[in-house]
């Protein structure tokens, strides 16, 4: 049985909905994450978990037992703020020993746990500092410290990591999943940052409007979106939109109105006639003086109209003979050159047909 | 210093007296001044129509004396009084905080609609006159007003007989505690009206039930708010005389009006000096510990 079961959750204020039948399961020990744009329902969705907020509809359990009748202070979920939300007149040693004061641990036990969940999240010496005394990093290692130190079977962060800078960031994603693993304690992360999402998560629920668009693992996500939303919000794409024309087995040949005649490779049958999108991703794409042999199919000519450099790779504006316009990236992997193609150099486009993914909704 | 720095630091120099000047003028000429003749006056000897006998008598000789100080330390009257003044002070602090801390609450917490409202509400009883909001409660405790008949019926029905309401302790005090609230919400508001509303969503998450929380978070967090609201109700209340004259009874006399009547009945100026100056030092160094009690205890977390 899964650990947590969110079950046809809806939530309503006055006529905005914003949560819309939701379901999905977080097994014991996952790193799942909440993400979609800001208004999208998923911190809506986290409050009601920690029992801040109640479902208008639908059910949530923790181990089977639903949690509808417990208020905040009696499930045993944890919260990181996004905030932090730490104690301004208490001590570090003060915030991180408040829960384990409120569970009623023995005194003298207090101590060695605070401790050792100091040492967990990397924040040893600082043990009598105020939070004003502290960094950005330093508070939310307090932060995280505290929801852990009774180990909880589920931990809460909402966007936990927005306040921080982007280099600390990063840190802190390296050291959220080391920690996790560690722990062992299932994670619900909310953020609308798309790559936190891809870099930390073991599966990702896509939410839009209330509703979740797709669930799945990173890679499936990314690289097999469901919906027009979700290829659209994770990661750059270009989206053509186009209808099927013929179809032989899973091979379609796909209308691209600005575009031209389009092959792709769809997982599932799609109807003759339909209105379909392809999602093609930049760095699918094959950029060159002169197409090699072995791309014959999904071949077209453009003009460069812009390139911007972005160090490591430098992405590509193409804008083709009908007037589409498609973004490709290559990676600078020669030394010293920042650029391949001038802009107004007429360039070849290229990609395979399994390259681009057929989206039917 | 550097070259050239010196102009544009003159002007602020200069803008800082302009500003500050009046206000610190007025403070040296109406408060300072009569201050040091209250202490100047407190050594010297009555006169014999009031007043101040002259500094040199005929003889020539300066009519400096401790007297005044020495009665005041000598008698025990004085203390008793000073004693039941600062009870009564406390006393009243004390019901302003119970009352006012939840009355604070209730319009931070409350729909930023209502919430001006509620403290128009709480100062408008500033707009008519101290005293006679005093005379109002003469009426409303006298003995024919239905609180006094309520309460004797509940008396009587105990077999107890008639207790007067007005010109008792309790008369004192519960018109004490009606005027000084206000000075005690306000700045309990101001606090609380500040406090993150995410903490206590920590707190109940971290495991806190409703009572827990506010000791633990919300009370800590609301210190300078109340040291702030006890000195504004303590030490008005500890030097006032009005209240006590209207509505108390023969043992009310409080350190307020022992200083009145040294003043304006028996014409003793040294002796109304001392006891002024007793109760300013006694006001003033309550301030002071509570000031040090309170950087002590929340102080250094609450700045941030």
């Amino acid at each position: 049985m899964a650990l947590l079961q969110v079950r046809n959750v809806s939530r309503r204020f006055g006529d905005f909905v914003a949560v819309d039948n939701v379901s999905f399961n977080v097994e014991a020990g996952e790193f799942f994450t909440l993400l979609g744009p800001s208004g999208c329902g998923k911190t809506t969705l986290l409050r009601m978990i920690a029992g801040f907020d109640a479902p208008d509809g639908g059910s949530i359990l923790l181990d089977g037992v639903d949690l509808a009748d417990q208020p905040p202070e009696r499930r045993p979920v944890r919260t990181v703020f996004q905030s932090y939300a730490l104690f301004p007149h208490m001590t570090v040693t003060g915030n991180v020993a408040f829960p384990l004061q409120m569970s009623g641990t023995a005194s003298a036990d207090i101590p060695a746990k605070v401790r050792a969940a100091l040492e967990g999240v990397r924040l040893t010496g600082f043990e009598q500092r105020y939070p004003h005394e502290l960094s950005g990093g330093q508070k939310q290692r307090v932060a995280i410290a505290r929801a852990l130190v009774t180990h909880p079977p589920l931990l809460l962060l909402d966007e936990p990591l927005a306040a921080l800078d982007a280099k600390l960031r990063e840190e802190m994603q390296v050291e959220l999943i080391e920690l996790q693993k560690d722990v062992g304690i299932a994670f619900i992360y909310v953020t609308h940052d798309q790559s936190e999402a891809l870099a930390l998560s073991s599966r990702i629920a896509v939410m839009n409007r209330g509703h979740i668009e797709q669930i799945g693992d990173p890679a499936s996500i990314y690289s097999a979106p469901e919906t027009r939303f979700v290829a659209d919000f994770i990661g750059t794409c270009n989206l053509l939109e186009g209808h099927a024309r013929a179809t032989e087995g899973n091979d379609l040949t796909v209308d691209i109105p600005d575009l031209g005649e389009v092959r792709a490779a769809s997982r599932a049958p799609v109807v003759e006639g339909s209105n379909i999108a392809i999602a093609l991703r930049p760095e699918k794409i094959h950029v060159s003086r002169s197409v090699p042999p072995s791309l014959q199919r999904n071949r077209f000519t453009g003009t460069v109209t812009s390139n911007l450099y972005m160090g490591d790779v430098t992405v590509y504006l193409v804008t083709t003979e009908r007037g589409r316009q498609i973004e490709a990236l290559l990676a600078n992997s020669e030394p010293g050159r920042s650029k391949m193609f001038d802009v107004g150099e007429r360039v070849e486009l290229a990609w395979p047909v399994d390259a681009g993914h057929v989206i039917t909704r | 210093m550097r070259p050239g720095a010196g102009a544009p630091a003159r002007e602020a120099q200069r803008n800082r007296w302009l500003v500050g000047g009046p206000p610190v003028a007025y403070l040296l000429v109406f408060f300072a001044a009569p201050a040091l003749i209250m202490v100047l006056a407190s050594f010297r000897i009555p006169g014999e129509f009031g007043g101040l006998a002259p500094l040199f008598d005929p003889a020539g000789e300066v009519n400096l004396t401790l007297e005044a100080y020495t009665r005041f330390f000598t008698d025990p009257v004085y203390a008793e009084v000073f004693l039941k003044s600062v009870l009564y002070a406390l006393v009243t602090t004390l019901a302003c905080l119970a009352l006012g801390y939840p009355l604070a609450a209730l319009i931070a917490r409350s729909g930023k609609r209502h919430r001006d409202l509620l403290l128009l509400l709480v100062i408008l009883p500033f707009w008519s006159n101290f005293l006679i909001r005093i005379y109002a409660w003469m009426i409303l405790l006298g003995p024919q007003a239905a609180l006094a008949r309520t309460v004797n019926a509940i008396a009587a029905s105990f077999g107890a007989g008639p207790v007067p309401l007005l010109f008792s302790p309790f008369a004192v005090l519960v018109c004490l505690v009606y005027v000084h609230l206000p000075f005690m919400v306000l700045p309990l508001y101001a606090n609380l009206e500040k406090h993150d509303p995410a903490l206590l969503d920590a707190a109940r998450d971290l495991g806190a039930g409703g009572w827990q929380r506010f000791w633990r978070v919300t009370f800590p967090l609301s210190l300078p708010g109340v040291y702030a609201g006890a000195a504004l109700v303590f030490i008005p209340a500890l030097g006032i005389f009005a209240i006590p004259d209207i509505l108390g009874g023969p043992d009310d006399t409080l350190i307020g009006n022992l200083i009145k009547q040294q003043f304006l009945e028996t014409r003793d100026w040294p002796f109304g000096s001392v006891l002024s100056i007793v109760l300013t030092v006694a006001a003033l160094a309550l301030a002071a510990l509570a000031a040090w009690v309170g950087r002590r205890g929340v102080g250094r977390g609450v700045r941030a």
